[in-house]
């Protein structure tokens, strides 16, 4: 195929924009760093520095494999399929051409950026610019130049040991490398909306952890097979590990079931949800909660509510998905692969008990009576913190589970 | 016996039975169900579908378990015309396909789809030209067979994606059943919108297909009753041989490259021991560009049964034309578009062979036709 032309990908960071100064050649290791682990696969792709750009040199790996892996490192902002040619005339026009050629999209107009990093050339930038474009103009003569408007920005880039040329720009996944600012507890419930807000969160730098809730046998499972797949997924945007903390919730939602405020059991559930979160996230030093709450959508997400539940914690809560809607969720649970899992049809404890009619705008005093009316639901919530199991999945346990390897003789 | 249909049908692999009888003790419990010995089930077939996809570079959500080729290649069909009927109604296809494509293209026409049925060169091979020069406005779907079953003939597969590749309304569909494990498939790089596979033509268990469906595509079911394979293909899921399947793939593509090679030396020397009977035609290309496994010839004047029985009587199976429409006895409308002779395309046998097979078997096999020839000689029908 005629992306295996390139020799190379220029890689673009959101920082040279917002970042400055020391904070930047951090930010710039950090973001090298992510790009060889998401190459991993590719025994022979090399990421390099190199006239002060961050490089990977694909050294024949075809370079739609390797886009689709870049696609998903958080803080690229773009990148662009690189060949390099000798340092000649004839050789970089032809590669211009050649490059030009590879590009797909639809073209009428374009124009060609030379820049001569190496003042030897002996043509100068502005000359080169049209020796460029005359042999591309030869080779396709419906083309029109347009130096402002061009569909296509044809660039070369002349240095000592070659020059390099490209014109495709490909969005990366933009945001801050994972991790660079602070971790956050996820709320993973098992639907549409949490993973995408969880991805959210970790495309702006932080380093993400997730807590599940279940009630079993009120909740299957599957249900928590179904938030392990999930997890799974959302490791593949991590630094190599992703921990799930699973909580038991079936004695407090129990007795929230039995407390006699059915149109709040929602509220009830959501503040003790909110409580045990935070005192895991204490214990794991994060200082922040990610929800998947989406302003409106259910009664738990109306402002009255977040109001009343939000009351609980101290810790911001970041809520990614605030002002989305629910098409656009959708759409993005897709591109991050974890749509199919989502919808997969196991009831999760947000959707257990729930009443005909739930509370939209709930009563912050008559909650926190009923909350004080179950005398032992400190004690419980302690008793979930404490049972809480932590699972830290890994890249190699995310493709096999412990009982698989007795199966593996079967594939 | 030397058994030399490997097209029709091939030996399973043993560790493939052993998986199914070992699967089918311990997982019998319905994949589908909820309980915990479903949910073992169920993720086997996951496990399954995951080596599939990766098999191919693909996303496991992109492929479904069917009965078989032929519910592939019906559902690919008939599941994209009826779904996207709103697009267009002009379908494409070649006058080589076998009977589960060709006919179901004949059951849309019923249904008041224009099909254009596109003709071969010599060597049963169908243009990338013939196609640019068939498509219309109107056309959603284009399925063209990777290796032909018969003769053996490869098709453009990659000339032709590249000329779909800016036509999302046309769907293209490969039927890969003769392919896979034998020739590379870059679906991804072809621009593949379907493809079809079979396990049994790999040494996996018969009842078992495979079906590729780029994300986001859509078919109209043919079968109801169920949620499983998405709602696409309903039915309670077959755990051991889907998951003996995945096995069967896996092996015969990760040997291909090297099968591939002692084939291609088999199938040169069993060619120039043909050439040398007079008597016989070779149908389909003599070259490398031929798939490397299918050899196919006629004996003009001659019954082709007359000629797989006589070669049993010596030890050595070969077949007619297509299993799935050897019991007629009408001539082969595969060598019929190839070469246009009744003559040729009412007497065509069919040699495949497998992994078993040795230089050795190759001249045994020779021989045998060439003493069959003989014997039969007096007996050929001028007409």
């Amino acid at each position: 195929m005629s992306s295996n032309i390139y020799d190379m990908v220029l890689l673009r960071l959101g920082s040279e924009i917002t970042i400055k100064g020391k904070n930047r050649a951090r930010f710039e290791k950090v973001l090298a760093d992510q790009v060889r682990r998401a190459l991993r696969p590719f025994s022979d792709a090399v990421v390099k520095r190199t006239y002060g750009r961050l490089y990977v040199e694909l050294n024949g790996h075809p370079y739609e494999d390797i886009a689709n892996a870049l696609r998903d490192v958080f803080g690229l902002v773009s990148f662009s399929p690189v060949k390099r040619a000798d340092v000649d005339l004839e050789s970089i026009q032809e590669t211009a051409l050649a490059v030009f050629q590879a590009n797909k999209q639809r073209k009428d107009t374009f124009k060609v950026t030379v820049k001569r990093g190496w003042k030897q050339f002996p043509h100068d930038s502005l000359e080169m610019n049209h020796l460029v474009a005359s042999h591309v103009l030869r080779a396709t003569p419906e083309l029109k130049v347009d130096i402002r408007n061009p569909q296509v920005d044809l660039r070369v880039d002349i240095q000592q040991g070659g020059a390099y040329i490209y014109c495709d720009v490909e969005k990366g996944a933009g945001g801050f490398p994972y991790g660079e600012n602070g971790k956050g507890l996820l709320l993973l419930s098992g639907g549409i909306d949490s993973p995408v807000a969880g991805w959210l969160g970790m495309r702006k730098g932080l380093k993400l952890e997730a807590v599940h809730f279940h009630s079993y046998p009120f909740t299957s499972e599957q249900a928590k097979e179904k938030v392990i797949t999930l997890a799974k997924r959302l490791l593949h945007y991590t630094d190599g590990k992703f921990k799930l903390h699973l909580v038991p919730f079936t004695d407090i939602q129990t007795s929230f079931a039995q407390s006699g405020q059915e149109r709040l059991i929602i509220t009830l559930m959501r503040r003790a949800m909110l409580r045990i979160t935070e005192k895991i996230a204490v214990r794991e030093s994060a200082t922040a909660i990610v929800t998947g709450d989406s302003l409106g959508q259910v009664a738990s997400q109306t402002l009255g509510s977040m109001n009343v539940i939000g009351k609980v914690a101290s810790l911001p809560i970041l809520r990614p998905l605030v002002m989305m809607d629910k098409v656009d969720i959708i759409q993005l649970s897709e591109r991050i692969g974890t749509y199919e899992t989502s919808i997969l049809p196991y009831e999760d404890c947000c959707t257990l008990f729930v009443p005909k009619s739930p509370a939209t705008n709930p009563n912050l005093e008559i909650v926190e009576a009923t909350e004080a009316g179950i005398d032992n639901l400190e004690a419980m919530i302690e008793e979930a913190v404490k049972n809480t199991v932590t699972v830290v999945l890994r890249p190699e346990e995310a493709a096999k589970p412990a009982r698989e390897s007795e199966e593996d003789r079967w594939f | 016996m030397l058994y030399f249909d490997h097209c029709a049908s091939t030996p399973p692999h043993e560790d493939v039975i052993q998986t199914i009888a070992e699967v089918m003790r311990i997982h019998y419990a319905n994949p589908s169900s909820i309980h915990q010995a479903g949910a073992d089930a169920g993720n086997l077939i996951e496990r399954a579908r995951g080596l599939v996809a990766k098999l191919f570079r693909t996303k496991p959500e992109e492929w479904i378990f069917t009965s078989g080729g032929t519910e592939s290649n019906n559902l690919a069909i008939l599941g994209a015309a009826r779904q996207y009927a709103g697009r267009g109604k002009h379908l494409i296809t070649t006058m080589i396909e076998h009977a589960s494509v060709y006919e179901t293209f004949q059951q849309l026409e019923r249904e008041g789809f224009t099909v254009t049925y596109l003709p071969v060169d010599e060597f049963g091979s169908v243009s990338a030209e013939a196609v640019e020069a068939a498509l219309t406005d109107e056309t959603i779907l284009v399925s063209i067979m990777h290796v032909n079953n018969e003769v053996g003939s490869v098709q453009p597969i990659a000339d032709i994606g590249r000329l779909l590749a800016d036509r999302p309304k046309t769907l293209f569909h490969i039927d890969a059943v003769q392919s896979i494990g034998k020739l590379p498939i870059d679906i991804a790089g072809w621009g593949i919108d379907l493809l079809s596979g079979s396990a049994h033509k790999v040494r996996g268990p018969k009842g078992v297909g495979i079906l590729y469906m780029k994300s986001g595509l859509k078919l109209h079911p043919i079968v109801y009753g169920g949620e499983q394979e998405r709602s696409m293909r309903p039915g309670t899921s077959n755990t051991p041989s889907i998951v003996a399947s995945a096995k069967a793939f896996r092996i015969a593509i990760e040997e291909a490259e090297a099968r591939c090679s002692q084939w291609r030396m088999l199938r040169s020397r069993l060619i120039g021991h043909l050439d040398g009977i007079q008597e016989l035609v070779l149908n389909g290309s003599a070259e490398t560009d031929s798939a490397p496994h299918i050899v196919h010839f006629s004996y003009p004047g001659m019954k082709p049964e007359v000629i797989v029985h006589a070669l049993e009587q010596r030890g050595f199976v070969v077949s007619t034309k297509s299993a799935c429409s050897s019991k007629d006895d009408k001539p082969s409308r595969v060598i019929q578009a190839i070469s246009d002779d009744s003559r040729r395309a009412a007497s065509g046998i069919r040699i495949s062979f497998g992994s078993e097979h040795t230089e050795q078997h190759i001249d045994q096999l020779a021989q045998a036709v060439r003493d069959t020839v003989a014997e039969l000689k007096p007996l050929e029908r001028r007409n």
